[in-house]
């Protein structure tokens, strides 16, 4: 008689977790390859569904194009894209931020985008290379509560938070990603001993954490905070949910060409494997035409960046910012900027 | 050939027998095997990536000066969560399993449903409510009423197993009420602490929804900050391996404290008499009123509030219902593929001593302290890499969640094998039963329950899960979680509650179901 262990619910098992296997194998099989010009793309989207789920289904309506979207966090997106390399499943990328394109772009992962495409929007807001495109544009303000700071005593300069009579007032979130857009920006113009020094300074200064750009205008709006590092929109974004004229805090722009009036910028890139896909092409010409642009003013109050439409109601014209003089690619560059928020004690 | 000599073993109680239980279960240790190499992908994966960063280059990341803090940050936010749930779980248990009280099946009801609530979504609501709420003690507090079922959950099992005849007789030997409890009851309830407090310190340590609301910078927060700000892919990776370490600390830690195995014990035919409370009634009593705000009505209350002041506008009833679906279909996918895996190695734990089950159990674990975003890419890594056509597919979703998951289901199968008496096995085994036949027809009906309970435990926590589906989700397939998620990044409260409430709702039956498990329900009639 045989002794050999020989349990039958093993095999059962088994033979479970292998059809599990092959049936999926086998369903995922058919999809999800897309090939050049046939009617469908896919897109990885970096930027919220909520922001872009309407423009995309109506280019899909206008098109003919079905396109399928992948929402997620932009940095994760971007690791997931370098992760897949040239396997990837994304026709484009359309990202929050230049330092995110910038890092794909790095990697050679985007094609060249087409001429047509490219002579829209003016150079300081393309890629270099012109791997990606800028999309919208999301200046960099100030804002502040009017009921404790009068227009005049605003600062000039984002150095002049840093000043003693702004101690304990004003906040900032480092852990953003706009933010360390900014803190690149600065070190691109100003070079890294002084803005070590500014960074060094606003700790000093007790400058005030917080999680996100929104809870920092709504704790100046509240009075809880007299200043606060922000992007223009969330402004709008406020005042789209609580009314017309319902929103304390202001804006302060500071066109002066240092870091703190930096205009980072949303942005798109067709994957390598995607180059030849007219079907993405077409979908990038749609995020700049006209149609597209003003979706974004008006819908997420960012600013366009081709000529043909203007930003919302009560913001300065993108050519009056007069944002610093740098390449945005370079905003990728950022291993030194992390380590550099990261000793300044900020983000800990 | 029958093994005779086995038979008189079963009388001596169950250690002396399963010494003899030498034989070495192939097929079940192959079996394991499967589960424990998906689970060990993730350090596969932090191996390749540390060696291309270069080891002098992970080494100065991680003897960064800030590293120290926040390793101690994180650490001493596992030990304040882990004692506080600890206090809070027995207690809860003991209260509803052995006190007699007004309204205890109610409690029973409530007790567990913190479960049912995202960490994330907990803070949320907290912070809604309660504006500028932040650092360490709120993400203590937090935490806390978020993990203390882990500990409640398997004490009140163990107690409602436990022999009432022990404490009876040690009553009848002139023990106090206090030195029965403190010498008889508290090391027979060790093990089931000891697995609920390494769960709770390892959530803690991988927590990175409460902590980002709560604005801790806790190490895992200091993953994802890596990440977000510098699409820093090694930075990440490097310090994962400190929670790596720190998981293999903890779960060694588990098995001193757990101690020898008490498997075996023959099971209860009859409840105990429960006790009255008498002048304890009152701190019980306040105990219980906290605890129930706190937990339950503090979250609930204020995704209501954000629901109601969403419903002005139209509830997006289709979008829910789509990702309700979507939810459902995922975790149970997940839950189903974990469960499969995790039963020989639960079977092979509870069964077999030595090293090589015992290494095979931990092992599990290792990635479980892993932020999700790391998992998520290494297994972007594997699947694109080895397994492409299983890439963004539901069943490489349900193998990161069986990752992720494993070690809960693993431990649930566990102690369902080992409290299945060994001697109804042997005795099968006695009587001519091929081994195969005793484990269908013998072991597995007796841990069925168990399974059953394994299985809801992850559904429940897949529905909660984020990163990882984020990364791994079929493309355009949305669940309650991300719905969530990509609601509260426009920072919505009010367009985020309904999705929130759908979550809680649909996670709250699994938690029920969980907890109607333990029996403490049905006494009293529910």
């Amino acid at each position: 008689m045989s002794r050999k262990f020989r349990p039958r619910s093993v095999v059962r098992l088994s033979s479970a977790c292998l059809a599990l296997i092959l049936a999926t194998v086998l369903t995922a099989c058919g999809s999800n390859d897309s090939a050049a010009g046939d009617g469908e793309i896919t897109v990885y989207s970096g930027r919220a569904k909520e922001l872009v789920e309407p423009l995309i289904e109506k280019f899909e309506r206008e098109s003919g194009t079905k396109v399928k979207v992948r929402y997620g966090e932009t940095a994760a997106m971007a690791g997931q894209l370098l992760e897949e390399g040239d396997k990837t499943k994304a026709d484009v990328f359309l990202a929050q931020d230049a330092g995110a394109l910038g890092a794909v772009a790095n990697k050679g992962l985007f094609s060249r985008l087409p001429d047509e495409v490219l002579r829209q929007v003016p150079e300081q807001y393309r890629g270099s290379g012109n791997a990606w495109v800028g999309v919208t544009g999301r200046a960099r303000v100030i804002a502040f509560n009017p009921g404790a700071v009068s227009e005049s005593e605003l600062p000039e300069s984002i150095f002049d938070i840093t000043d003693p009579k702004w101690k304990g007032r004003v906040g900032i979130a480092p852990t953003n990603a706009s933010f360390q857009s900014f803190v690149t920006a600065m070190r691109l113009t100003e070079g890294d001993g002084r803005t070590k020094k500014f960074l060094a300074d606003l700790r000093a200064n007790d400058v005030q954490i917080r999680e996100k750009n929104g809870v920092i205008l709504d704790d100046v709006d509240a009075g809880r905070l007299d200043l606060g590092l922000i992007n223009h929109y969330y402004w709008y974004e406020k005042q789209a949910e609580v009314g017309e004229g319902k929103v304390k805090a202001k804006l302060r722009f500071l066109k002066n060409g240092d870091a703190g009036a930096l205009v980072n910028v949303s942005g798109v890139g067709i994957l390598k494997q995607s180059s030849s896909d007219s079907d993405a092409r077409d979908f990038v010409s749609y995020l700049l035409s006209k149609e597209g642009q003003r979706y974004f003013a008006e819908q997420t109050y960012e600013y366009p960046l081709t000529d043909e439409v203007p930003p919302a109601n009560g913001l300065p014209s993108i050519d009056e910012l007069n944002p610093p003089d740098i390449d945005l690619d370079d905003l990728n560059s950022l291993q030194q900027t992390i380590a550099m928020i990261r000793d300044s004690g900020l983000t800990s | 050939m029958i093994r005779k000599h086995r038979l008189p073993g079963a009388w001596l109680g169950t250690r002396g027998l399963r010494r003899k239980h030498r034989r070495r279960p192939r097929g079940l240790i192959a079996l394991s095997l499967l589960g424990t190499t998906i689970a060990a992908t993730p350090l596969l994966y932090i191996v390749v990536r540390v060696k291309e960063a270069g080891w002098s280059a992970a080494a100065v990341t991680l003897s960064h000066p800030t590293t120290l803090p926040l390793l101690a940050r994180s650490l001493g936010l596992a030990i304040v969560v882990t004692v506080a749930s600890v206090f809070i779980g027995v207690v809860s248990a003991w209260l509803v399993v052995s006190a007699r009280f007004r309204g205890r099946g109610l409690f029973a009801v409530v007790a567990p449903l913190p479960l049912a609530v995202p960490s994330y979504v907990a803070a949320y609501a907290w912070v809604s409510a309660f504006p500028g709420m932040e650092g360490f003690w709120a993400a203590a507090l937090v935490l806390t009423l978020c993990c203390y079922p882990y500990v409640y959950l398997p004490v009140a099992a163990a107690l409602a197993r436990a022999d009432p005849g022990i404490d009876e007789v040690s009553r009848s030997l002139g023990a106090g009420r206090w030195r029965t409890f403190a010498q008889l009851k508290l090391p027979y309830l060790r093990p089931a602490i000891a697995s609920g407090a390494l769960l709770v310190s390892l959530y803690v340590v991988s927590d990175f929804g409460a902590v980002s609301v709560l604005r801790v910078t806790t190490f895992t927060r200091a993953i994802f900050t890596a990440l977000d700000l510098g699409f820093d892919r090694t930075t990440a990776v490097v310090l994962s391996t400190v929670l790596i370490a720190i998981t293999t600390v903890l779960v060694l830690g588990e098995a001193l404290i757990r101690g020898r195995h008490h498997g075996g014990l023959t099971p209860v035919q009859r409840n105990a008499r429960r006790v009255r409370l008498g002048v304890g009634a009152v701190p019980a009593g306040v105990f219980m009123i906290a605890l129930v705000t706190l937990a339950i009505a503090t979250p609930a209350a204020s995704i209501a509030y954000w629901t109601v002041r969403g419903a002005t506008r139209s509830v997006p009833w289709p979008d829910i219902v789509e990702a309700a679906r979507g939810s459902l279909m995922v975790s149970a996918v997940g839950a189903g593929l974990t469960v499969l895996l995790a039963l020989p190695i639960g079977v092979l734990a509870a069964r077999h001593r030595g090293t090589l089950p015992r290494l095979l159990e931990r092992i599990t674990w290792m990635s479980h302290a892993l932020p999700g975003v790391v998992v998520g890419l290494s297994l972007v890594f594997l699947s694109v890499n080895v397994v492409y056509p299983l890439y963004q597919s539901t069943s490489m979703l349900a193998v990161g969640y069986a990752v992720l998951f494993l070690p809960l289901a693993v431990g649930a199968i566990r102690a369902a094998a080992s409290h299945s008496p060994l001697v109804l096995e042997e005795t099968a085994r006695a009587l001519g039963k091929r081994p195969s036949t005793v484990f269908a027809t013998v072991t597995l009906p007796l841990a069925g329950p168990g399974v059953a309970a394994a299985a809801l435990l992850v559904f429940l926590t897949c529905m909660k899960e984020l990163p990882v589906t984020l990364l791994l989700r079929p493309t355009e397939l949305e669940t309650l979680a991300t719905s969530l998620w990509s609601q509260t990044t426009v920072a919505a409260y009010a367009s985020a509650a309904p999705f929130a409430a759908a979550l809680v709702l649909l996670s709250a039956i699994p938690t029920y179901v969980l907890s109607r498990r333990i029996g403490s329900l049905d006494n009293v009639g529910l």
